[in-house]
């Protein structure tokens, strides 16, 4: 049985007036009906561009350059405007990171999930109404909100509505690119509790999209970790917390303290994500990677000449690092 | 409500200011304005119509504070003294007699080049690197470089002296009379074609451009993306989504505009002799009545201020940020 | 009148980039880009054209421009008189280039002194706030609000009943209606400006504040403020032909108005004089249009974001093969309406 949906080296450009920029390189993985997908890594690693290529939603000059995406063995990158459409909301839908801007300013809340049922079911517009009260009671807010407009919601209210929105049309995927965001900890807390919440209840699968690695290590069931538009490390959520093995990885589980458990000492991971335009020779992380030094000669050749492959290294577990592999170190 | 009363505050204090200009503005003038006003006239007019003339103008009895006051009197009571090019007519009956046909020149061109404009420029964002949105903007700047009397010119040239398709002045035909009969209302709508083409020829640009780039920014919203990602027809995010979010600018901007317009209409009415107030003005102002030039600038200026507070009333049913608050 | 939609100018008003450039290296970039870019090259070479006609056209001009009787009436163009002559015998050619100069004057010069009155205006109103920007800002947004050429109708009607002649009249009536737009500009960029660390850091080291304004403010606003001079100008380049147009100012001066006041008066249309009409209008309107490149250019500058804006186009989804279309695009920031 194929997985729910597959992501087959997919290759995203921006073109630009200087050139193409790479910013998806060849990332490939699946996801399982039901199950929680973590992608983390840096702004402008190409986790975001990842998803909304998966949902077909790039803008130019991004553009979808190869690999398939198929979701239960369709290809979506071969589907027109129409198949779309039909395939967009029904099967998956998206929250974005900030509520207030994905909301329509002039439509009120209700008349934005009216037209939004009505172009996918046949519906009277009362009995989409009745279906959007009744969603918006599922996230815990007031149905008589159907009537308000999005500025007269409060910031954590305008993301429930959108996350009843994404659900509406029960999708077999969410996908989430950092719905919390822009929102303070403490709402940030309530909206994720929710959002299992759902989760349990509607049995949907979740591409959550988010830079903060230990939000996800409680979270979700597999997590990604992408760098400068790679792959780097894929593994199951507990083993990626125990024993996360790309020194990238690394850097950013101690970036964040935990959401719980005891305090740590933060390290954040010296220099700065390169330049997509023109990225290191060999691993793209080297230049930042304290392992990377010219004391190993042998190791230093391959890390700043050599891309490394994504590896098995344990159960379920990959990573693209010279430090594993072919006998070497460990 | 706020929002509202606010806006009006201001208008009335726009009001305040204008007619207070209209008081200052022959005080201005170098030496004893009032004697040299008034000796220019001499043996030009009859005693009557000197006395007329003094006191539109404020220079009555009294220091200038008393003139003031009775000046703003004689304003309230719509008291604008006596036209002297039309003597002894009544400055307001002029106005009152010409007035209409303004409103129909401008409303009749504002709204077919708003509704115009908003559409190409809609099309323009929609079709964005095409051929039509690539050649559209600088046509439209080119035809906005052109003075609004210039192209009158050019069209009585064309349309009206050399190709004989439209007649080149006045409202209506000579022997029809006001009435509300189709063959009356076809003459005038035949006689306000040419001016109106002018007025909207001068406007659409601004609607077009304004609106096109509006659309586009409004493109690289999220909401836009996400009413994409929830799979709606492509006309519903383009009208719904982006136009009419980006029609909100377009509507604050127009009323900045109106000023823009009512100028360009002045010298077109003048151009086509319609008999608006926009050609009562020009006409004043080289016969030099100014009790009518006093008026005129009264009406158009309240006229302005009234067009900008209904302009704001659409604002607030358009945009539901603003009508929560007003 | 036809002026640009002032819509196309608030672009202008957001703020712009690179704050902690230095004067000096703003302006050579400035220029630079000027020099690069098609439009504004175009744009420039359109001005440049008709101010060589105007500084140099009049000493080589075939014929004195008032002088009755050159050649015969009404005449069409010749190879004596290149555009014909009016129905006095007065060569057409030679009031065009005439009148370029005194057109070109009363432009820039009304272009300049609103320009000046806006940044006086708007800075002060943008730097020192409170009461002083209320009041300010209420004056300037009247003076936006009211229709400024039937207000310069009646002034200039007045001016010329005290026998103020000459173009005097023209550019000081063009001057007072003409410089509120651009107050406004100035004072949001001001404002934006204001809160910045460079500014900030100059105010807590005690300088006093027209020298913030003068030394750091105003360097940083040489774009807007070069974008609005223009405007100012083909506002005023307008609007003198507008009121030259109704006799009002000087009918005796040879400017481009004047010459359509004349044809008019002596219904050139009626005697299919179209030499007599069409040539000044052009003028105008071409110059006219050569200002507008330069502002569009600078525009862009003032705002990198137009020009890099790539198109968010929904079609563009479908992304296989698409190519890259590279088009500069004027976005323009939202109009803040901003009144009272």
């Amino acid at each position: 049985m194929p997985a729910l949906l597959e992501v087959d080296d997919l290759v995203v450009d921006y073109l630009t007036p200087t050139g193409r920029v790479r910013a998806v390189d060849h990332v490939s993985f699946s996801i399982e009906p039901g199950e929680i997908i973590g992608l983390a890594g840096e702004s402008g690693c190409g986790k975001s561009t990842t998803a909304h290529a998966i949902l077909r939603i790039l803008r130019p000059p991004a553009q979808i350059s190869g690999g398939r995406v198929l979701f239960k063995g369709r290809d979506l990158v071969q589907m027109d405007e129409r198949q779309l459409r039909e395939y967009r909301w029904n099967h998956i839908s998206i929250v974005f990171q900030s509520a207030m801007n994905s909301l329509n300013p002039v439509l009120s809340v209700g008349d934005q999930f009216v037209d939004m049922i009505r172009a996918h079911v046949h519906s009277s517009k009362s009995d989409a109404r009745e279906r959007a009260m009744n969603l918006l009671q599922l996230v815990g807010i007031d149905r008589t909100r159907i009537r308000s407009f999005p500025h007269e919601l409060s910031g954590g209210m305008r993301q429930r509505v959108v996350i009843a929105m994404a659900l509406a049309l029960q999708p077999e995927i969410v996908v989430m690119d950092e719905p919390t965001t822009a929102l303070d900890v403490v709402v940030q807390r309530e909206i994720l509790q929710q959002i299992e919440e759902l989760q349990q209840e509607f049995k949907f699968a979740v591409l959550f999209i988010t830079h903060d690695l230990s939000l996800l290590v409680e979270f979700s069931d597999r997590i990604g970790v992408m760098y400068a538009g790679e792959l780097v490390e894929f593994a199951p959520a507990s083993r990626l917390f125990r024993e996360p093995k790309h020194p990238y990885t690394v850097g950013l589980m101690n970036s964040f303290p935990p959401l719980a458990g005891e305090r740590l000492t933060i390290q954040g991971i010296g220099g700065a994500p390169p330049n997509l335009a023109n990225p290191p020779s060999g691993c793209r992380f080297h230049p930042r990677c304290s392992h990377c030094t010219p004391s190993n000669p042998a190791l230093y050749a391959l890390q700043t000449r050599v891309k490394p492959e994504l590896q098995l290294v344990g159960e379920n577990h990959t990573v693209a690092c010279h430090l594993y592999g072919d006998g070497r170190e460990r | 409500m706020r929002y509202l009363v606010r806006k009006l505050g201001f208008y009335l204090s726009a009001l305040w200011i204008a007619i207070t200009l209209n008081f200052i503005i022959p005080r201005l003038m170098p030496g004893n304005p009032a004697d040299t006003l008034f000796a220019s006239f001499q043996g030009r007019m009859s005693p009557q119509q000197l006395v007329a003339l003094k006191a539109s103008l404020g220079f009555t009895s009294g220091n200038v504070a008393q003139q003031y006051v009775t000046y703003l009197w004689n304003i309230a009571h719509l008291n604008l003294g006596l036209s002297y090019s039309h003597f002894p007519v009544p400055v307001s009956t002029v106005i009152a007699d010409d007035l209409p046909w303004t409103l129909l020149l401008v409303g009749l061109s504002v709204v077919i080049s708003a509704v115009l404009g908003t559409l190409l420029g809609i099309i323009a964002a929609w079709t964005h690197g095409s051929k039509f949105d690539s050649l559209l903007p600088p046509i439209l700047l080119f035809l906005l470089s052109f003075p609004a009397f210039w192209i009158s010119l050019f069209f009585v040239y064309i349309f009206g002296l050399n190709l004989h398709w439209f007649p080149t002045a006045h409202a209506y035909a000579i022997d029809q009379n006001i009435s509300l009969n189709w063959t009356f209302i076809g003459s005038v709508l035949y006689h306000a074609f040419l001016p109106a083409s002018v007025v909207v020829i001068i406007t659409l640009g601004g609607w077009v451009l304004g609106m096109r780039n509006n659309m586009i920014s409004t493109l690289a919203e999220d909401f836009i993306t996400m009413a994409q990602a929830k799979g709606l027809s492509e006309k519903r995010v383009m009208l719904m989504y982006a136009a009419r979010n980006a029609i909100l600018p377009q509507v604050t901007s127009f009323a900045l505009t109106l000023a823009f317009i009512v100028s360009g209409q002045v010298l077109v009415e003048s151009v086509f002799s319609y008999p608006g107030v926009g050609y009562d003005l020009v006409q004043a102002a080289t016969l030099n009545d100014y009790p009518l030039l006093q008026g005129l600038l009264l009406i158009i200026v309240v006229a302005v201020l009234i067009a900008n507070f209904v302009t704001d009333l659409i604002y607030v049913r358009l945009d539901p940020r603003v009508r929560q608050e007003a | 009148m036809a002026l640009t939609h002032p819509n196309t100018e608030t672009a202008i008003a957001t703020p712009l980039p690179a704050i902690q450039a230095t004067g000096v290296s703003r302006l050579r970039r400035f220029i630079t880009f000027l020099l690069e870019n098609r439009k504004a090259g175009l744009g420039l070479a359109i001005i440049l054209f008709f101010v060589l006609v105007g500084l140099v056209g009049p000493f080589l001009v075939p014929y004195d421009p008032s002088q009755i009787g050159v050649g015969p009436p009404l005449q069409g163009p010749s190879s004596q008189h290149w555009l014909g002559t009016t129905q006095l015998g007065q060569d057409l050619f030679s009031q065009l280039v005439v009148g370029t100069r005194h057109s070109l004057m009363v432009g820039l010069l009304v272009g300049l002194l609103s320009t000046l009155i806006a940044i006086v205006i708007g800075m002060t109103a943008g730097y020192l706030g409170g009461l002083l920007d209320d009041i300010l800002m209420l004056f300037t947004n009247v003076f936006l609000i009211l229709p400024f050429f039937p207000l310069a109708i009646v002034a200039a009607s007045y001016a010329q009943a005290f026998n103020i002649k000459g173009l005097t009249v023209i550019v000081i009536v063009l001057t007072l209606t003409g410089w509120a737009w651009a107050a406004r500009i100035k004072r949001s960029q001001t404002l934006s400006l204001r809160s910045k660390d460079f500014v900030q850091a100059a105010k807590v080291s005690g300088e006093p504040w027209p020298r913030i304004i003068l030394f750091e403010i105003m360097p940083n606003m040489s774009a807007l403020v070069a974008a609005s001079f223009i405007f100012a100008t083909i506002f005023a380049v307008l609007g003198e032909a507008g009121l030259e147009f109704i006799g009002l100012g000087d009918i005796n001066a040879v400017t481009w108005g004047t010459i359509l006041y004349w044809a008019q008066n002596n219904q050139a249309l009626l005697l299919h004089a179209w030499y007599w009409f069409i040539p000044p209008g052009l003028c105008i309107g071409v110059f006219a249009v050569g200002l507008t490149l330069v502002q569009y250019a600078i525009d862009e500058i003032a705002n990198p974001r137009l020009k890099a804006q790539r198109i968010p186009k929904l079609r563009g989804a479908r992304t296989r093969n698409a190519s890259p279309t590279a088009s500069a695009t004027q976005v323009e920031g939202s109009t803040d309406a901003g009144i009272a």
